[in-house]
């Protein structure tokens, strides 16, 4: 028997020499035809490579829609509202303060508690914490949350309570400080993966999901806050719906990889949050100005908006990981085009 | 440890996988060459790995894909050995499905492909394939794992430990060979180890051992590296122009696998990315996109706040 040890080989096997193609050689009994000669010689042209029986080539992303396109909208909804509380609270809008830092301690929880449910053993979550790796956006996203959910915590409980003011302060500005980063952050967590409509990406979705969260919270500003107070959210929930519709459009622009974003389920859901984040934003724009429930219309349309884009974008990308041909032809393209 | 060049650590040629994963006195780095011009498909590799890994069941199905039913590799499946049939002829070699009939003296019966015309019929070829994790230089998976679950061991070959994986399952959408998989019932993620278990005792991985015609080869990479360009030639010479090797170069997008193949037809064919190109390649520009984002959103909202209370 062979053995292969850290020492090197000990009796090899003949086999691995075995010369297929040669043995069994039947020349005399090949049809002659034209100058077909031995060696490499196709009955037929080679076709182009397809696939191994239409199977993929990636293992599909084993994340649960619900936990992972839910945890970015709660992710996006919360970052952005700590942004939009700080502002709140540093120009005198005292009701669309609160509200925001209500709103980011409640979305972050539900962000951090659907994160922990799509674990396959949530009983060790903390490993999450284990070590800290710039190369894994998890790692950086969990480190991240770890700062900013106290944060958004004291922030909420000290603005509700009226208790320790000066800590409160501390706290809004440091959870707006964390909160576009962790807005932010799941557009790398997407992209540092082998699925082609996400990878191609990376450029545009931390944008795409900054713009997305500034509508969510702008959409929950326009919710919770007085006539009087909302001028701001009416602004930035314009402001990101633009954002995000530029970055979309750039993002939908790689060619053959980025077909799943305007195809099957992905397709439909992206086209409805597009229509639901224009018609949120000109309501903003317009009616949520003058009337209460004008507002809640164009809020209540921009959280929809932001929610169906993030299951829009990880739908896109399970349809860019089943089909191998997303894996496949741009590769090909690569290796032809380097000759 | 402090001459280490962070960006090769990344992307590109890595010449010590084991020393720049923090391994001083590193033995060899030790990998898989799979022939599979001399692959019979008769998967004992498949056998031999679940029996050693105590590997679960995977599935019993009838694909109709040749004579592969295990369909890929996953949580389940470390070794896979793929069927692919051609009408094209193996080198020299003859499908003699167009030979002049033989009268075997049997009664009148008609065998399939007696009324075809030699120019008719068709060659074949079988391809078969023992396919396996290609414990990349540059592998997603470890660098992607939150927990430090996936690591480099001092053969240079990557690992999950069972006992810290929190199944985030973020590794399995990060490998650009689909290899790595969540197993639902356990929830944790599972792949070869290269039988780490066993190179710790200086043996060699259980599918090699079990692989009769020695298509699998265990050994240091270099050694497997001279062994394979040697192989690729000699079958050249022999009219089997179609042969190539697969993941053996340190330069390609992965940084060379450290289980690398010698096939007879194109990457594709056998299911495997022609030009895998390692995720974490753009990583930098990816965290510099994410913080210009980031900054948009905290100015952008700011501006909303700017001006006069309306």
């Amino acid at each position: 028997m062979t053995d292969v040890t850290k020492d090197g080989l000990v009796g090899e096997r003949p086999g691995r020499e075995a010369m297929i193609g040669a043995h069994g050689t039947t020349e005399r009994l090949r049809p002659r035809r034209g100058k077909r000669r031995g060696g490499e010689q196709l009955m037929v042209p080679p076709a182009e490579p397809v696939s191994y029986y239409g199977k993929p080539v990636l293992n599909r992303p084993v994340w649960s829609a619900g936990d992972i396109a839910g945890y970015l909208f709660t992710g996006g909804l919360a970052g952005a509202s700590s942004v939009v509380a700080a502002g709140a609270e540093l120009t005198g809008r005292d009701t669309l303060a609160r509200s925001a830092k209500v709103t980011a301690l409640g979305a972050i929880s539900v962000s951090a508690g659907l994160l922990v449910h799509d674990l396959g053993r949530p009983d060790r979550f903390y490993n999450m914490l284990r070590v800290f790796k710039p190369t894994s956006p998890m790692s950086v996203g969990s480190w991240l949350l770890a700062g900013y959910g106290p944060a958004a915590g004291v922030a909420a409980l000290t603005d509700v309570t009226g208790l320790f003011p000066r800590i409160g302060r501390s706290a809004t500005l440091a959870a707006a400080g964390l909160g576009p980063a962790v807005a932010s952050y799941t557009g790398v967590l997407f992209a540092d993966t082998a699925v082609p409509a996400w990878h191609e990406a990376y450029r545009e979705l931390p944008f795409v999901f900054v713009g997305s969260a500034t509508i969510a919270a702008s959409g929950l500003g326009l919710l919770a806050a007085p006539l009087a107070e909302n001028a701001p959210v009416r602004r930035s929930a314009v402001l990101g719906a633009l954002v995000e519709l530029a970055a979309s459009h750039r993002m939908e622009g790689h060619g053959l990889v980025s077909e799943p974003y305007a195809e099957a389920k992905a397709g439909r859901l992206l086209r409805a949050s597009k229509a639901l984040t224009v018609a949120g934003a000109f309501t903003a724009a317009t009616l949520a100005g003058r009337s209460r429930l004008g507002a809640a219309a164009a809020g209540g349309a921009l959280l929809a908006a932001s929610a169906i884009t993030r299951f829009g974008i990880f739908q896109a990308g399970l349809q860019s990981a089943d089909d191998p041909k997303y894996t496949l032809r741009p590769q090909r393209d690569r290796l032809q085009s380097r000759g | 440890m402090t001459d280490i060049d962070l960006k090769a650590m990344l992307y590109g040629a890595e010449h010590d996988v084991a020393r720049d994963a923090g391994y001083p006195d590193a033995p060899p780095r030790m990998g898989f060459f799979t022939d599979t011009s001399i692959c019979i498909g008769c998967k004992a590799c498949e056998v031999a790995c679940k029996e050693w890994n105590h590997v679960p069941e995977d599935g019993i199905n009838f694909t109709g894909m040749s004579y592969d039913n295990s369909v890929s590799l996953g949580a389940d499946t470390w070794r896979h050995v793929k069927f692919i049939e051609q009408p094209k002829s193996l080198g020299n070699n003859f499908a003699g499905l167009q030979r002049a009939p033989v009268d075997l003296g049997m009664p009148t019966l008609t065998r399939p492909g007696d009324e075809l015309e030699a120019d008719q019929a068709s060659e074949f070829r079988w391809l078969m394939a023992s396919d396996v994790c290609k414990h990349c230089t540059h592998a997603a998976c470890l660098d992607v794992c939150p927990t430090g679950a996936l690591f480099r061991t001092e053969f240079g070959t990557v690992v999950v430990q069972q006992d810290v994986c929190n199944g985030c399952g973020y590794c399995v959408p990060a490998c650009p060979y689909g290899v790595i998989d969540k197993r639902e019932d356990d929830g944790r993620v599972w792949k070869c180890t290269l039988c780490y278990d066993r190179l710790g005792e200086g043996q060699e991985p259980a599918c090699a051992k079990a692989c009769p015609t020695e298509s699998i080869q265990f050994g240091p990479l270099d050694e497997l590296r001279e062994r394979a360009a040697k192989r690729v030639e000699q079958l050249h010479e022999s009219g089997v122009t179609d042969a190539r090797l697969y993941g053996e170069s340190p330069d390609d997008g992965v940084g060379g696998d450290g289980a690398f193949f010698l096939l007879l037809d194109e990457p594709e064919v056998y299911g495997l990315p022609p030009d895998p190109v390692v995720t974490t390649r753009d990583l930098p520009s990816m965290w510099k996109h994410a913080a210009a984002a980031a900054a948009t959103l905290l100015a952008g909202i700011a501006l909303c706040f700017g001006g006069r209370r309306s």
